[in-house]
């Protein structure tokens, strides 16, 4: 079960993993999510499916190696199983021809927006990515987002490569030169706020996939609550994906922090 | 054959009637219920053994004699499933501890669970004739558990017989009690079934929810090893409506599905600051503890560890946080329930041993508001006082708020245990099922059949939150309502 058949390194901590799972392979769709867990004592972490292939009974994580159980994940070889792997979760992807789509993306974001971006691209749209790192060396994944979309902006913090500037700088840029019809952000709390910040200034609608902190992924547990439009949801049955003008972003980055004491341990 | 005439029967063998004649009813009423034997409250208050630790032979034996065997055992009224009561209580006094067990088991798939988890004294105890006698009810459970308990122990746990097996297949959704039971029965049956279960682990609320000092995982290891044996097909990880579809259960030949996903969505109370880092449902703190082994070394799961902590609810599941709370290092752990004591759920042994603990008991109680720092952890709640009112719907008095009297008290760790919701999965991605508007499916409430014909339903899915016997019991008589439709489909 959960076999890993292929593996492939984009850069130095974020790894490609093929992986035996004939039933989610055949039941997925794009933005859907699987918790993982590995080895008895594991911790279940969400993971988007990146792809599938029906044939074969795969699907495609891509990951970032951020803290204990990401590296845990990374360091499995061809041949190695996954103790437990359950999904598809979430709500798909509401992927449609709307015309210029722009996807930014940054840190433990850009993973899993690779899927969503294909599936735009896929759909006739002209994609946009915008790249975002403190520095040239974090900057991942940029070749497949090339692949899949119809430019691919870079920043970064310090100007070490692509433009110097954060993401918002990116958006506002593409916004400044033509009509957006729609902006997708997967990354950091606070980078996700700010970009939602601007899109509504400009009225871009905005969809943000919320990478909050899970156990069960099954609408059990309620760790992965946040508030949009003043309501209380449950991002692992009524997400990931919701109106990022909606999104009270303080109160997601303020529940994010929860374990950080005791992560870091 | 009525079950009066059955009882009779049994009632009337000759070992009994001697049995019951050789002490006087006078004499076995003046004998004194037993005390379970327990863990020291200081000593397992920073440990996760089991509190109770059983009986002996000889004291189960003697509180077996305390039984008078009625000729009319209102005992047995009281118990959901009907155990046979009396005769599995004699066997104890007769020292046939083992036939003991194998009455339990006619009625019931999980003795060694319901023993340690049903609420007895709401049940059979209840209905026990010493009560009208003013004196102590015969301690049903405590012996129910030590048949149990002695049967597991011995090396002679009986595996079931099953049936010439008869190639039909049946899917059950969910291995919570309700799950367990149905399978144990259709197996002996003959069916060819498999048990999806959307977790890493089998055994539902028993696994997950239920702490290891009130409900060791081994004793549930243990069943599902049985059923195992009796070649049930266990499948984790696999979700029915998201892994698997109900159109791929019929196109992977099953022929018969029984729902028993349960009640597992945490209520909040939707009052401000309940989103704060620190406050959480039950469901979580308790999966985190009891499913994932956070709080262990070894285990990668984390978990808020409190100092004062806030437990909101006084059901079982609230019973079981607070007291985890305390195992965890709480130096202050509190139940805040806006009834009286009385009303509370919880069985009543888990307000004793809760008590015992050093758990703080605020009744008419309830909060209102949750306060946070600047990091948006929670500091304080503020509650508001209740007195009771006239009795509501449930029977129970309706507390109402005392106006102006509103307290406030410091907690760094809140956990919400009002309650939980059906699980919509199912009936939201079964097209043709029967929902009430408090999202359970409905069902025939003798065959267990739902609106559509291939589809079963029992436990917390039927009900809401309800009990592990009501689930077993449903699982059991769906089994039976199952196998008759099938077998008359089959064999017309
Ligand atoms: C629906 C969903 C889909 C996801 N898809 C992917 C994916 O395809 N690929 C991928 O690499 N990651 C993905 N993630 C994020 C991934 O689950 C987290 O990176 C992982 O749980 C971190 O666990 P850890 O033990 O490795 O790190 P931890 O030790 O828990 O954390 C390490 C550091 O990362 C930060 N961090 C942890 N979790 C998150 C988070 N959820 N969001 C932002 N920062 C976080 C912490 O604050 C800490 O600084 C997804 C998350 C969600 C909710
Ligand atoms: C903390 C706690 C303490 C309790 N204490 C007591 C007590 O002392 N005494 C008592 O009698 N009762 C107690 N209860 C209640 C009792 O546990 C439940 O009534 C009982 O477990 C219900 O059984 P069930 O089989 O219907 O569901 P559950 O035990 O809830 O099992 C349902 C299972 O189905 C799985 N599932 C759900 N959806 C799907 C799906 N789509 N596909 C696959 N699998 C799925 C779930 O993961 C779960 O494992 C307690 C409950 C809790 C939470
Ligand atoms: S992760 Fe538990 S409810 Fe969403």
């Amino acid at each position: 079960m959960n076999k890993i058949v292929s593996k492939e390194y984009f850069s130095a901590n974020v790894v490609k993993l093929e992986v035996e799972a004939p039933l989610i392979a055949r039941s997925r769709k794009a933005g859907h999510f699987v918790i993982v867990k590995i080895g008895k004592n594991g911790e279940r972490i969400p993971l988007t499916i990146a792809g599938a292939d029906l044939g074969k009974g795969t699907i495609t994580l891509v990951i970032q190696a951020v803290g204990g159980s990401s590296k845990k994940i990374c360091a499995l070889n061809v041949g190695d199983e996954i103790t437990d792997l359950v999904g598809p979760l979430g709500q798909a992807t509401h992927i449609e021809k709307t015309g210029t789509v722009v996807c930014a993306g940054g840190g433990v974001g850009v993973a899993p927006l690779m899927p969503i971006v294909e599936a735009f691209h896929k759909a006739g749209n002209r994609v946009i990515v915008v790249l975002a790192a403190r520095t040239k060396e974090l900057v991942i994944l940029e070749e497949q987002m090339r692949v899949n979309s119809d430019e691919v902006i870079i920043m970064t913090d310090d100007g070490s490569y692509g433009t110097k500037g954060l993401v918002t700088d990116g958006v506002e840029s593409i916004i400044n030169r033509e009509r957006v019809d729609l902006c997708v952000t997967i990354g950091p709390a606070i980078m996700m706020k700010f970009v939602s910040a601007l899109t509504k200034k400009y009225d871009i609608p905005t969809v943000a996939s919320l990478n909050t902190i899970m156990v069960d992924g099954t609408g059990m547990c309620g760790a992965c609550r946040i508030t949009v439009g003043g309501k209380t949801k449950f991002v692992c049955v009524d997400g990931p994906e919701f109106d990022a003008h909606q999104v009270d972003f303080d109160e997601m980055l303020m529940r994010l922090s929860a374990y950080k004491d005791i992560e870091k341990k | 054959m009525t079950i009066e005439e059955q009882l009779t029967i049994r009632r009337t063998e000759p070992w009994r009637e001697e049995l019951r004649k050789s002490i006087k009813a006078k004499d076995r009423s003046t004998i004194e219920r037993v005390h379970m034997n327990e863990l020291d409250a200081e000593y397992r208050s920073h440990c996760n053994k089991e509190v109770n630790k059983g009986l002996t032979p000889q004291q189960a034996r003697k509180e077996a004699q305390r039984c008078l065997d009625c000729a009319k055992p209102t005992c047995m009224e009281g118990c959901p499933v009907n155990i046979n009561i009396p005769t599995f209580i004699k066997h104890i006094e007769a020292g046939e501890f083992l036939g003991a067990a194998k009455v339990l088991k006619e009625t019931s798939a999980l003795p060694a669970v319901c023993g340690r988890v049903c609420p007895q004294e709401k049940q059979c105890e209840a209905q026990c004739i010493h009560l009208k006698m003013k004196k102590e009810p015969v301690a049903i459970g405590y012996l129910e558990r030590f048949a149990a308990d002695y049967e597991r122990e011995s090396g002679h746990i009986s595996i079931p017989e099953t049936a010439q097996p008869n190639g039909i297949k049946i899917a059950v959704v969910g291995s919570g009690p309700a799950g367990l039971s149905f399978a144990g029965d259709m197996a002996k049956s003959g069916y060819d079934i498999t048990v999806f279960e959307a977790l890493h682990e089998i055994g539902g609320v028993l696994k997950y929810g239920i702490p290891e000092f009130r409900l060791p995982n081994e004793i549930v290891d243990v069943e599902i090893g049985i059923l195992r044996k009796m070649g049930v097909n266990f499948l984790t990880n696999c979700i029915v409506g998201k892994t698997i579809t109900y159109e791929d259960l019929h196109n992977d030949g099953f022929k018969g599905i029984f729902v028993a996903s349960g009640a597992g969505l945490p209520n909040f109370m939707n009052i401000p600051g309940e989103n704060l880092v620190g406050v959480m449902s039950s469901n979580e703190y308790l999966t985190r503890v009891n499913l994932m082994n956070a709080g262990h070394p070894e285990s990668d799961t984390p978990v808020l560890i409190g100092k004062k902590v806030a437990v909101i609810g006084g059901g079982n599941t609230a019973m079981d946080s607070v007291r985890t709370a305390r195992r965890l290092g709480a130096e202050r752990s509190m139940i805040v329930y806006r009834r009286s004591e009385e009303e509370m759920p919880a069985r009543i042994e888990e307000v004793k041993h809760a008590k015992e603990e050093g758990i703080e008991i605020l009744t008419l109680h309830n909060p209102i508001e949750y306060i946070g720092d600047e990091q948006g952890r929670v500091k304080q709640m503020r509650l508001q006082k209740m007195a009771l009112g006239e009795p509501d719907a449930s029977g129970r008095c309706r507390p109402v708020a005392i106006e102006g009297a509103i307290e406030t008290i410091d907690v760094d760790e809140v956990i919400v245990s009002i309650g939980v919701s059906p699980n919509p999965l199912i009936p939201s991605t079964f097209q043709g099922l029967k929902v009430s508007k408090w999202g359970t499916i409905i069902v025939n409430e003798s065959t267990m059949q739902s609106a559509l014909g291939d589809i079963y339903a029992g436990g917390d899915i039927v009900r809401g939150g309800a009990t592990v016997i009501l689930a077993m019991g449903d699982g059991r008589r769906a089994a039976a309502a199952m196998h008759e439709h099938l077998m008359i489909i089959n064999h017309p």
